[in-house]
């Protein structure tokens, strides 16, 4: 998707009537298109050629890029730090803030940096509890909630000051997300649990991993009844299975992730489980999109992210746009400087 | 205690009620409050405040009680402080993913909120963030000091 109005190829573009930030994604989201994201895996290390690396295989594929701030509760590259060495070569990366780690003093300092950095899109998470990760003797902070950071956040923007009154000279101008997990307990209540989230500032919802189609649909229904669609846009949470015993696993021991006995058995009945998964995946990417009120799909392919081109190849979701990447306008022009 | 905790939880229409009438007396003592002085009360009423708040709640004493809003499950009890709802992490028998042992807070906040009256709508409305200050502090206290002050604006 080009947009004309674009100064410089993957560049922030200018706020439109209407739109929050100068993203990518939120011009992708509010034109109709059926957005992609997908997430990086942030390296355990200093050098940056690791992000740039690992940006690459998305190239051509997705909207925007998640940089996971300490995603389970592993000590990682700072999601920050990520996001600013993606900005830096055009990419739209959507900085995730967990609560766990960092006080409002913090979380508020980042979302200022974050935004002169060029980034446009943040994902407001409570985060894992520090028992999860690599480092469970650590300090779990939680001072605020993802709610009240989504409400912080917003008032940063809308109304530039901090949460202490504090006028800002210069908004953040972003586009405010949040995660929503439509398959876990108590079921009755998750819809609710989104509404007060579009209450308390988001504007985009990426879901936790789905597996169960029937479930996401109720799930969107009692969206609608709760009169939120128009109001959000949701991403569904995809990823594609490694193995049977992988996804049981992870059925087992991962807390919120629900994946029904039937995808087991396909994933076991399978001759090759790795094809398999990345079929089942590219299936719920064209079960998902026929669901009403679902914008985008969220890529999520730990540890095989090389998969993720391939999926949405296959699945069809672009519907043959190609998401920006740096250097994808550039070939046109060093053609017609050779001849 | 927490089987008591549990047990509110399933009192939660009863205890709407009751904590209904109290707040109006605590409120109607406001001149009292203010004639023996509200700094001097602060720390005999959060010590009483929090043995009893304690026994019927595990309350945590964050000074600015949420109880009615979240259907008298205390989220101070949750490992991640969150105030308004479950997080993603829920386990299939509704417990703790930190501890899993624990029924998860927001699960039985959900349950509780059903038996109340205005508990039901009050747990949809967003918690802004907790103000670190008044940990330690009676929310009885700060409950009658600002309901007072708004009664005596309105008659203005």
């Amino acid at each position: 998707m080009k947009f004309e109005d674009e100064p410089v190829p993957g560049y922030p573009l200018p706020i439109l009537p209407g739109h929050t930030s100068p993203g990518r994604l939120e011009r992708v989201l509010r034109s109709g298109a059926f957005a992609i994201t997908s997430e990086l895996d942030p390296p355990d290390s200093a050098d940056p050629e690791d992000v740039y690396r690992r940006a690459r295989v998305f190239d051509g594929y997705v909207d925007a890029i998640n940089a996971t701030d300490g995603s389970g509760a592993n000590c990682h590259m700072s999601s920050l730090a990520v996001c600013a060495l993606l900005t830096r070569v055009g990419y739209a990366p959507v900085m995730q803030i967990s609560c766990r780690d960092k006080n409002r003093i913090a979380i508020q300092g980042d979302i200022l940096g974050g935004a002169a950095m060029g980034v446009a899109n943040m994902l407001c998470l409570t985060g894992d509890g520090v028992q999860s990760g690599d480092h469970p003797q650590a300090k779990p902070v939680f001072d605020l909630d993802c709610m009240s950071l989504l409400e912080i956040g917003r008032t940063l923007r809308d109304e530039h000051r901090f949460q202490s009154g504090r006028k800002v000279t210069f908004a953040p101008r972003v586009f405010f997300g949040a995660a929503a997990n439509p398959f876990g307990q108590p079921f009755e209540w998750r819809a609710q649990r989104l509404a007060k989230k579009v209450a308390a500032g988001a504007q985009f919802i990426q879901t936790q991993y789905c597996y169960d189609v029937p479930r996401l649909k109720s799930f969107m229904q009692m969206v609608e009844d709760l009169g939120l669609l128009g109001k959000v846009f949701i991403l569904v949470g995809v990823g594609p299975l490694r193995t049977a015993k992988a996804a049981d696993w992870m059925r087992t021991n991962v807390p919120g992730i629900h994946i029904p006995d039937s995808i087991i058995k396909r994933m076991a009945g399978a001759d090759k489980p790795a094809l398999e998964g990345r079929q089942i995946c590219i299936d719920l990417i064209q079960q998902v999109r026929e669901i009403k009120g679902v914008s985008g799909v969220h890529v999520m392919a730990y540890r095989q992210e090389d998969t993720v081109a391939e999926i949405i190849d296959r699945s069809g979701a672009l519907d043959g746009r190609v998401p920006w990447y740096p250097g994808r306008d550039a070939l046109t022009p060093t053609l017609k400087e050779t001849a | 205690m927490y089987a008591v905790r549990r047990w509110s939880v399933r009192h939660a229409g009863a205890l709407e009620q009751f904590y209904k009438a109290f707040e109006r007396v605590v409120v109607a003592l406001d001149p009292v409050w203010r004639t023996v002085g509200y700094e001097r009360l602060e720390k005999p009423v959060a010590a009483l405040e929090k043995l009893v708040k304690g026994f019927l709640f595990d309350c945590q004493m964050c000074g600015q009680c949420a109880l009615s809003s979240t259907g008298m499950s205390c989220s101070m009890n949750c490992p991640k402080n969150l105030r308004n709802g479950p997080c993603g992490g829920v386990r299939a028998n509704g417990n703790c993913e930190v501890k899993p042992e624990m029924r998860c807070v927001w699960v039985e906040a959900f349950e509780g909120s059903q038996r109340m009256q205005e508990g039901r709508a009050a747990i949809r409305v967003v918690q802004i963030a907790v103000d670190r200050r008044l940990e330690g502090r009676s929310s009885w206290l700060k409950v009658a000091r600002e309901q007072a002050a708004l009664k005596a604006e309105a008659a203005r």
